[in-house]
C-alpha cells in the first residue's frame, strides 16, 4: 500500500480498447504511476473484487469506468465502484452513451440470444441451449449474471461525475484530464463532458467547406474522395457535423468520414436526430422544386435510398443515450 | 420464443423499466391517442383556425404546437414527443412553393422522409408520424387530415415504451 491517491479502471460491456487507449499515453504511464497508485484494472492487474469490497467508501480517488451496463454483474460493479470512488468517470463511448454494444437495443434479448446461440452459421447447439441465470448441474447450482433486455449507460444506473467521450478516448485527451487533476486546479462542474471540446468535429477539420448541396449519397467503398474538399459535400455521410470535437478530426484527415464516436456536441440531445436535421438541410432541393407532392416523395426516397441503415449509421455510438434509447416494445 | 429461460431472480430489475413504460398498455375500446401536431403559423395553423371558426367538429386528440415554419421543426422535437408519451406526431406545412421562407417545407419533408426510415428501425410505425400540407384556406382538409391520423393511430393502439 502506498500513500498515493488510488486510481482504478473497470470494464463492463466493452471491448478492451479503452484500456489500450490508456496504455497509449505511452511514457506518460510512468508519470501516472509516479503520482497514483494504479490499483484495480481487470484487464491489466490481478486485484480481486473482494479487495475492492473491503476498501473504505470513497477511498479510490478516480475510477475510469468503461463499458455499458449489459448484465447484472455490470450493474453490481457500477454500484460498487460508485461507492468506493470519490470521482467516477464514464470513460469512453460505451460507458458514456452505449456505443456499439447499444446497437443491440434495436433488438430484443430473445432475438439476440436466437442469433448468437442458435442461428449463427458456426453454431452447433442441437439442444438449443440458451444461457439461464441459474442451472442445476451434477456438481451443484451454477449461476451466471442475468443478461438485461436493454443496454444502459453508466449514468442511467449510478451517479456519474464526469464523462470522457470517444471510442476510445484519444490518449492526448486522457492525459490532459490526468494533468488537470494533478495540477490541483478546480475541476469543471460535475456532470461535464471533459477531455473534449464543445463544438463539432467540423470546427477542427481542415477540409474546405462551401455551401453544401448534395444530390446523391455514396457508401464509403463507392468513391475515392477528393483530398481537400469536405467529405459531406462529396456525398459521403460524415457525422462530423453532428459530433463533438476533441479528436482532432482524425478520420476526415485520412479520407474517412467521421462516424461520430465523440457523441453529440454540447447542447444536442440526440445525435441521430441532429444528423437527420443536418442531412435534410444539405440535400439539394433544386430537383424537388416545382414537383408535385407525390413526385417530391419519390425523389427524396431515391436520394436517401443509399442510406439503408440510418439508425446504425447515425446512432453508431449514442443509441443508449438517445431520446428513444431502444426499439419500442413490439 | 418463450420467456421461461429468464428466471425470476431479478424480475423487477430497473433495466427493464424502459420497456414496461409509464403507461399501462390497456388496449381497451376507449383508447384515446395523444397526438402532438406541429403546425406552421402561416398555413395549417390558420387552416385549423378556419376549421374552428366554421365550427367544424374534429377529434380533440391533437395538441397543437405552433411553429413559424415547418422548417423549424427539429427532428429532436418529434423524438422527444414520442419519448414523452405521444402516440402520434403530425407535421403540417405550407404546400410546396408556398412556404413563407421559400424552402422551409422542402427541408422539412426531406428530414421527414429520412426520419420515417429511422423510426421504422425503432419499431415506430409510419402511421404514427404524419407529414402533410394544409393551407390557410383548407379548413376541411385540416379536419380530414386530423380525422385520418387519429383513426390510424387509434387502430395501432398506444405506443408501448
Ligand atoms: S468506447 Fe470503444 S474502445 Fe472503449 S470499450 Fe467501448 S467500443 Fe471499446
Ligand atoms: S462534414 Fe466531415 S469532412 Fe466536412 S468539414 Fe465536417 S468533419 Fe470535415
Ligand atoms: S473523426 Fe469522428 S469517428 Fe473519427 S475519431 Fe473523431 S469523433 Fe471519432
Ligand atoms: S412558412 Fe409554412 S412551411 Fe414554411
Amino acid at each position: 500500500m502506498t500513500g498515493k491517491p488510488k486510481i482504478s479502471m473497470y470494464w463492463a460491456a466493452s471491448c478492451g480498447g479503452c484500456e489500450i487507449a490508456l496504455v497509449n499515453i505511452n511514457e506518460k504511464i510512468i508519470d501516472l504511476d509516479a503520482n497514483f497508485d494504479f490499483m484495480f484494472c481487470p484487464c491489466l492487474l490481478d486485484t480481486k473484487k473482494q479487495e475492492i469490497k473491503e476498501l473504505p467508501d470513497e477511498s479510490i480517488f478516480i475510477t475510469f469506468f468503461n463499458g455499458g451496463i449489459r448484465t447484472e454483474e455490470n450493474e453490481e460493479m457500477a454500484h460498487l465502484l460508485r461507492k468506493k470512488s470519490k470521482i467516477l468517470i464514464a470513460f469512453g463511448s460505451c460507458a458514456y452513451e452505449g456505443c456499439i454494444p447499444a446497437l443491440a437495443n434495436l433488438s430484443s434479448r430473445e432475438e439476440l440470444f436466437k442469433t448468437v446461440y442458435l442461428d449463427n452459421p458456426s453454431i452447433d447447439n442441437p439442444h438449443g441451449i440458451l444461457p439461464v441465470p441459474e442451472s442445476d448441474v451434477a456438481e451443484g447450482e451454477l449461476e451466471i449474471p442475468l443478461f438485461y433486455d436493454t443496454l444502459r449507460t453508466l449514468s442511467q444506473v449510478v451517479d456519474v461525475d464526469y464523462f470522457i467521450p470517444g471510442c476510445p478516448p484519444e490518449p492526448k485527451q486522457i492525459w490532459k484530464v490526468v494533468e488537470l487533476v494533478l495540477s490541483g486546479a478546480s475541476l469543471p462542474p460535475k456532470k461535464s463532458v471533459i477531455g473534449a471540446g464543445k463544438s463539432s468535429v467540423c470546427e477542427e477539420c481542415d477540409r474546405k467547406k462551401s455551401e453544401k448541396m448534395v444530390e446523391k449519397f455514396f457508401r464509403n467503398y463507392e468513391i475515392i474522395p477528393e483530398k481537400e474538399k469536405c467529405l459531406l459535400e462529396q456525398g459521403l455521410i460524415c457525422m462530423g457535423i453532428a459530433t463533438r470535437d476533441g479528436c482532432g478530426a482524425l478520420c476526415p484527415k485520412v479520407n474517412m468520414p467521421c462516424t461520430g464516436c465523440y457523441g453529440p456536441p454540447e447542447g444536442v440531445l440526440d445525435q441521430g436526430a441532429k444528423m437527420v436535421s443536418a442531412l435534410g438541410s444539405i440535400i439539394d432541393i433544386s430537383d424537388i422544386k416545382g414537383l408535385s407532392e407525390e413526385k417530391i416523395i419519390e425523389k427524396i426516397n431515391s436520394t436517401i435510398e443509399s442510406i439503408p441503415d440510418p439508425a446504425g449509421l447515425f446512432y453508431k455510438y449514442s443509441l443508449a443515450d438517445s431520446l428513444l434509447k431502444r426499439r419500442v416494445a413490439q | 420464443m418463450q420467456n421461461s429461460f429468464f428466471i425470476k431472480k431479478k424480475e423487477n430489475s430497473n433495466a427493464d423499466a424502459f420497456n414496461s413504460g409509464t403507461k399501462k398498455s390497456c388496449e381497451t375500446v376507449s383508447f384515446e391517442p395523444k397526438i402532438i401536431g406541429f403546425l406552421c403559423n402561416w398555413c395549417s395553423y390558420a387552416g385549423a383556425d378556419k376549421a374552428g371558426t366554421a365550427q367544424k367538429p374534429y377529434p380533440p386528440n391533437v395538441s397543437v404546437i405552433r411553429v413559424m415554419c415547418s422548417g423549424r421543426i427539429d427532428p429532436q422535437f418529434i423524438l422527444d414527443a414520442f419519448q414523452k408519451g405521444a402516440d402520434g406526431v403530425m407535421v403540417l406545412a405550407c404546400h410546396p412553393g408556398d412556404c413563407h421562407y421559400k424552402e422551409g417545407n422542402y427541408r422539412a419533408v426531406q428530414r421527414y422522409r429520412l426520419l420515417l426510415k429511422l423510426l421504422k428501425q425503432f419499431g415506430i410505425e409510419a402511421e404514427r408520424c404524419r407529414f402533410d400540407y394544409v393551407s390557410a384556406g383548407e379548413g376541411d382538409r385540416f379536419v380530414s387530415v386530423i380525422n385520418e391520423t387519429v383513426k390510424a393511430v387509434k387502430k395501432l393502439g398506444p405506443l408501448k415504451r
